[in-house]
This record gives structure tokens, sequence and C-alpha cells, in this order.
């Protein structure tokens, strides 16, 4: 597999991107710090990736340079079979009430961004005849929760664009894949307590790959959360007024 | 950055203390506030929690990226908090093990560098320092730079087994062995004292590269001391099973055991069945290298068979000089005030550390794990007393108990000549620990 990762550096974009390189594919990194790239490529080559890995710089915060990474990430890899985004920032909601800038800029990256991203991975995979999108959403889009409105606001655009996006392409050959993590034990969830539930990178890594082969269209990982996530569906108003999850 | 509220540390014996990990991928970023780093959390006692005026530590565990390694010369760098569990998952198939390996697989790099840790081939090969070829600190001034044996020599000594008080380890490099197999030939032989004991560990030296006991330490008198001796070689592809070993079942001690459990009856009972079961004078056999260097891995938070008290270890090394009856001595000290171990390892020491403050030198090593009871303070007070006399000292990895004037009076020159490049490099000594409070009044 030929594959091409926005965000892979750090988190559980890391943890998938070491599964591919233990597997031999061949990869293409996009991120904002070429240093960070390229000592990411270092650890991804040793691991197994099949040829030199390469770095191409692509920051979510400019969406003018989205296509231009995209061709130099297709150029480098010979074509493309997969892209995978994991990137996007994390606030708490106190976080975001207290910063309208972050909060507009985490909405700015999270949708509107990532949205314009996958539109120039789109194109790019369908010239290809098609391939997979995979991208990170959150359990936090399923629906509107205290602790995640802004955050969970987002991320429920993002799952309805992925959504809209299989409707459209799942016949030219595109297979896009939906990841909905719920709490993963992360450099982005640091300093808050974690659920019991909690998920570790590595397990998601390895969930995410499976539906990524499988070419399944959405994945909750840990698996738990799409129970988890049926019940806070079903609960009425009420009921989330007053309950703090 | 976001932090965590405090909650409870500890080390691996449950030595615990009031604190709060810092994480994340990028530790340049992230270390120049804080003043100690803490990987896997496994050395046993107090080396890895913070002191209680400065509750904040840095965890290296998400700064884990091999950084190079060349096949040819098996030079390895990866960043601190990098595991050894995963250098021997990703690197073993292909050939290559780390020079020196503890008895658990799961530290990082940053702490085999800062406990300097030896393995069942010290008498050989060294400590993982004199294997260590250059490494990036962050020192107490914000400098982020790299030292090795020629460029800051001081501060490199100093690190190798400095447990964490000159800097935070950033990255490690150092060269890996070629290994013919995943497999271990391995020996074992039963030992009926002390002195026989000492005998074969030094018969065994030039033999075999790996090599270690087990001893029964509630025999007394003539026996006191038997056990059983495991040495072991790497086995020749044409020797070993055609598959690499495949991990078995693992459990998992999910609550922590009541202290009846592991009384006085209970380990008499499993060393007098355990030393029973070598009932040949020899035996051989090819087993996997995980059995052979971590069987205590296999069972996850094996530390909660302690209870809720936890243990220590006491780990000292005698010297050579003090002669062949100071393990005896020791011994005596131990089985005199009924303290019963419910695991006591033997192993020889053929090399002179490179680190300053590092553990190993040429003697013998006595490791006992011993629960946590009211008296235990008195009775690592009183192994103590018996090491300085015979000029030995102890293992700062696995100690929570050592009083400052004791380890003062068995590192006297040692411990000068650390003091002196800590306060070149630390004079103000930012980096400390609740180890570096009790034993180093800092």
């Amino acid at each position: 597999m030929r594959v091409a990762f926005l965000g892979a550096t750090k988190g559980m974009g890391r943890a998938l991107a070491r599964l591919t390189a233990e597997r031999g594919d061949t990869i293409c990194l996009l991120g904002r710090n070429s240093v960070d790239l390229e000592r990411s490529a270092a650890d991804l080559s040793v691991r197994g990736a099949t040829g030199p890995v390469r770095g191409v710089v692509c920051d979510l915060e400019k969406p003018e340079a989205f296509t231009s990474a995209i061709d130099a990430a297709r150029e480098a890899l010979g074509g493309l079979d997969a892209v995978v985004v994991t990137a996007g920032v994390f606030a708490t909601q106190e976080e975001l009430e207290a910063d309208p800038a972050l909060a507009e800029r985490l909405v700015r990256i999270n949708f509107s961004n990532t949205v314009m991203f996958c539109e120039a991975a789109k194109k790019a995979l369908l010239e290809e005849g098609g391939g997979t999108l995979c991208v990170f959403s959150s359990v936090a889009g399923e629906r509107g929760r205290k602790p995640v409105i802004i955050y969970g606001a987002a991320k429920a655009g993002l799952t309805r664009y992925l959504e809209g996006l299989d409707h459209k392409h799942h016949a030219e050959g595109l297979r896009v894949v939906t990841v909905k993590p719920g709490f993963v034990k992360t450099s982005m969830t640091a300093g808050l307590e974690p659920p019991p539930f909690a998920g570790e990178p590595d397990a998601v890594a390895r969930r995410v790959l499976g539906a990524m082969d499988r070419g399944a269209p959405v994945v909750y990982a840990p698996a738990l959360w799409r129970l988890i996530m049926a019940v806070i569906r079903a609960l009425p108003r009420a009921i989330m007024r007053r309950i703090n999850f | 950055m976001r932090e965590p509220p405090l909650s409870t540390l500890s080390g691996w014996g449950r030595h615990s203390a009031q604190g709060r990990e810092r994480v994340g991928e990028d530790l340049e970023r992230i270390s120049a506030d804080v003043n100690l780093s803490r990987g896997l959390g496994r050395s046993y006692g107090d080396a890895s929690l913070p002191p209680d005026d400065e509750p904040t530590v840095l965890n290296t565990t998400f700064a884990d990226r091999i950084l190079s390694f060349d096949e040819d010369s098996g030079l390895f760098r990866a960043e601190s908090g990098f595991t050894l569990g995963e250098l021997n998952r990703l690197l073993m198939p292909r050939g290559y093990f780390s020079p020196v390996s503890p008895g658990t697989k799961f530290v990082t790099l940053g702490g085999m560098v800062a406990a300097d840790v030896h393995g069942k081939n010290q008498h050989k090969d060294g400590n993982f320092g004199h294997h260590v070829t250059s490494l990036k600190m962050r020192v107490a001034d914000g400098r982020v730079l790299d030292c090795s044996p020629e460029r800051h020599a001081d501060l490199f000594r100093a690190t190798i087994g400095g447990m964490g008080l000159t800097g935070h380890i950033l990255e490690v490099e150092f060269g890996m062995r070629r290994i013919p197999s995943q497999w271990i030939c391995q020996e074992s032989r039963r030992i009926h004292d002390i002195d026989e004991f000492q005998d074969a560990l030094e018969e065994s030296a030039p033999e075999w590269p790996y090599t270690m006991g087990w001893i029964d330490c509630l025999a007394r008198g003539k026996n006191m001391g038997r056990g059983i001796l495991m040495t072991g070689r790497w086995a020749e592809a044409d020797q070993a099973p055609p598959r690499a070993p495949k991990p078995g079942f693992q459990p998992s001690l999910r609550f922590d055991w009541p202290s009846w459990v592991l009384s006085g009856l209970t380990i008499r009972l499993f060393n007098e069945l355990y030393y029973r079961k070598q009932w040949r004078r020899r035996s051989s056999g090819i087993v996997s290298h995980e059995s052979f260097y971590y069987p205590l891995d296999a069972i996850r938070s094996w530390n909660r068979m302690y209870g809720r008290r936890g243990f220590t270890q006491y780990q000292c090394v005698l010297p050579r000089e003090a002669g062949r009856a100071s393990a005896r001595r020791v011994l005596d000290v131990l089985t005199a005030r009924g303290g019963a171990s419910f695991l006591c390892v033997i192993k020889d020491f053929g090399r002179e550390s490179k680190g300053i403050l590092s553990f190993p030198r040429p003697g013998i090593t006595l490791a006992l794990d011993i629960a946590v009871r009211d008296d235990t303070q008195d009775l690592v007070d009183a192994l103590n007393e018996q090491v300085i006399q015979e000029g030995g000292r102890i293992y700062l990895a696995k100690d929570s108990f050592t009083r400052r004037e004791h380890f003062e009076a068995m590192e006297g020159p040692r411990l000068d000549e650390f003091q002196a490049i800590r306060d070149r490099w630390d004079p103000n000594r930012r980096f400390r620990s609740a180890q570096s409070v009790r034993l180093l009044g800092d």
C-alpha cells in the first residue's frame, strides 16, 4: 500500500503509521514541522517501511498549499492508494469558552480546513482510480454534549461531510473510512482524567488498519464506544440537560 | 499546557509519593521547567518519584521514536522513552539484541542509562553504560547538548548511573550485538551452599556469557546459600528450533494479595519445592530468550503479590577483596532477623562501571525481595551496616530505605566526585528526586 499520512508524527497517527511500516507499506508523511517529519520518517524506516519515507511540509492552517502537498506525496510514493488524516486540535469546552480566538481556530482546522484537505485528497485518489480515505473524526460528533460542545460540533460536521463523500464516490472506488475514537490516552488528552474505558493508541491503530483493509465505512475505537454512543444518542433531552457526560 | 491534578505515583515496589506526570512526544519542548524524568516507573524505590515540594515529573514514554540503526555496525539511536521490549520485538527477528538486558523488558532506554542496568552477562560485558556511545541531554541551565566519553565526559560519566540527577536524558545511542538465534542453551545446576555457589559462578564465568543463581535464603547452617545456578548462551542457528519463540499466556494480578499469602511459611514451602525441582545435579535444554531473561514479565503486575504495603528489593555488591565469607555474613544478618525473602538472586560482577555512581564492581551481588513490614527499616539498617563493613555498596534503582549516613559511608569519594560534577552542571540543584532528597540531602 502506498499511503500518505497527515499528522502521523504523534498519537494515534504515529501508532497507525508504525503498523503500516512494519508490514512493509510505502509511506509519505505530511506535517507542519520538517525536523519532526524527518525523525518520524527515520523511525518508520527502521521499522520496515518499503523505500525511503519522505516528509512533505503541510499545515492544516494553510489550505492554499493542500493540493501541492498531496501532489508532492503522490510523486514521492509513485502513486497513491490511501490517505490518512489524523491531524487536528483539541481543547476543552472551558478553554474554548475562555478564548474565542482558539475556538475559531479549532473549528477552522478541525472542520473547514480538514474538509478542504479531504477534497484535495479525494481528487487525487479518484484520479488514481480509487483508494482509501481514512479520516479521524470523533465520538464527540455523535451528540451535543456539555463537555465537548464546540469540538463536537466541528467533528459532527466532519462526520457528515465524510458520510456524503462515501455516498457520492463509493461506486467510483473511493473507500471513505470514518474513524470515531473515544477517549484514547495520547498527548492530546494529557492532563484530562481518563474514563474507565479509555483506549490505548496501539489497540486503536490495529482496529483502524483492519477497517481500512476491509473498506469499512465507520469504525469506533475502542469498540465499546459504539455501544456507549448508541446509549447516549437514545437518551432524551431532559436527561442530557442533567448529566455532565 | 494542561496539567493533571496530583495523584499517587509509585515505584515498582509500590513506594509512593504525590505527584503528576507531564506527558508529550516532544521532550525538548516540554522539559524546560521540570526537574526529573520518569520512564516506566520500574525502579523499585523512590528514584523516579518527585520530591515533596516539586510534584511534577516528565514522563518520557511518548518520546519513543527510533532515530537511526546501522545494520552493519549495530549502532542504534532512539528517543529516551523507547523501551527494551520494543527493541527486542523489532530487532531480535533481524538478529540483534541489546548488549545488556536487565531482568525485565518493561524499561525505557533513559531508565537503563540512569540506573546503568546490568544483566546476567555483567561478568563479561559490564553494564549498559559500557555500551552507550552518546547521550542527548537537557541540562540545568536550559541548554540541550550531546555528551559522550569524549565530549563533556564528566557529564556523561555522572549521567551513567546518575539516577536522573544530572539532567533530562532525551536521546540514547549505543551498540547492539549480533545474535545467532532467539533461543538460549540453558543449563541448571543444583548448588549445596553459598561457598559452592561462589566457586560455581567463578568456574562458569569464562565458559558461559550469561550466569545467575537463585538462593533459598531461608536455609541456614550448612545449607545456607543452597540454590540453583542457571547459565546460558545463545543457541546457534542449527541448535535452535526453526521458528521464533511465541509469547505464552500472560496472566495479570488484578488485585493486591493479602499480606499473609507471602508469609515465612509459604516462602519456606515455595523454596523447598523450587529447590527440589532441580533434583538432577545438572540439566540442560533450549529455552526462549523471554523465559531465560524475563521470567517475571510473564506475570503482569507481579508486584501486587506483596500486598498493599508493597516490597523493597535489597541489592548489594560485596567486593572481591572482602573474600568468600562476606556473602555468608550478609545472609547471616538476614536469617538471624528472620527476614524472609521470596526471591533471592546471586550473581558475580566482573567489570567496574564507567558511571561515577554506578552500582556494579567486581565481586558478588545479592538481591533480596523483602515484603514491607513494620521492621523493614531495621532490617535494611542492619544489612547496610554489614555491607559497609565489607566495603560494599547498594543499588539505587532498588532502594527506598537506606539512610543518608549509611549511603555516605558506602560511597565516600565517589559521592564527592558526583557532587562536584553536579556543582559544575547544576549548582542550584534543580534536578532532584525523592531519593536524592533522602540520600544526598538535596
